[in-house]
């Protein structure tokens, strides 16, 4: 599923960030294209 | 830049605490912003999300990057809500 896919990383900063999702979506195999960590204070 | 993407080639993951949070993001990626106060209301991406906890997921991260980035903000969610809501919206029940 995320192998070889364009991966969308949204994170928020109360929940798991951004750069946490996208760095697991890239060691199994996917490239991120874009990823941000909202905050909503 | 979705609009620009093959959506068969596309995952959108979340990150978000809460089932409602969650809920919102997931729609906004497929169905448009049910706000409607974004550049996305109205704009149906249609792109498959899912929660970076779910266990679709889950299953394809290698088990010491998931403890590494994900398990210790994971034990402070409701994952099985927060799946709940992300795959209605995937499924369009909850649009």
């Amino acid at each position: 599923m995320l192998k070889g896919k364009k991966v969308i990383a949204l994170g928020e900063r109360d929940g798991i960030q951004g750069g946490a999702i996208a760095a697991c979506a890239r060691a199994a195999g996917a490239v991120v294209v874009l990823e941000k960590t909202y905050c909503f204070v | 830049m979705a609009e620009k993407l093959d959506r068969e080639e596309v995952v959108v993951l979340l990150g978000t605490p809460t089932e409602d949070a969650s809920r919102l993001y997931a729609m906004t990626v497929t169905t448009g912003d049910p706000s409607w106060a974004g550049a996305l209301a109205g704009v149906a991406l249609q792109l498959p999300v899912y929660h970076v906890t779910e266990d679709a997921v889950k299953a394809e991260i290698a088990p010491a990057d998931y403890d590494e980035h994900l398990a210790l903000m994971a034990m402070a969610m409701d994952v099985d809500a927060i799946a709940g809501a992300v795959r209605r919206v995937r499924e369009g029940h909850d649009a």
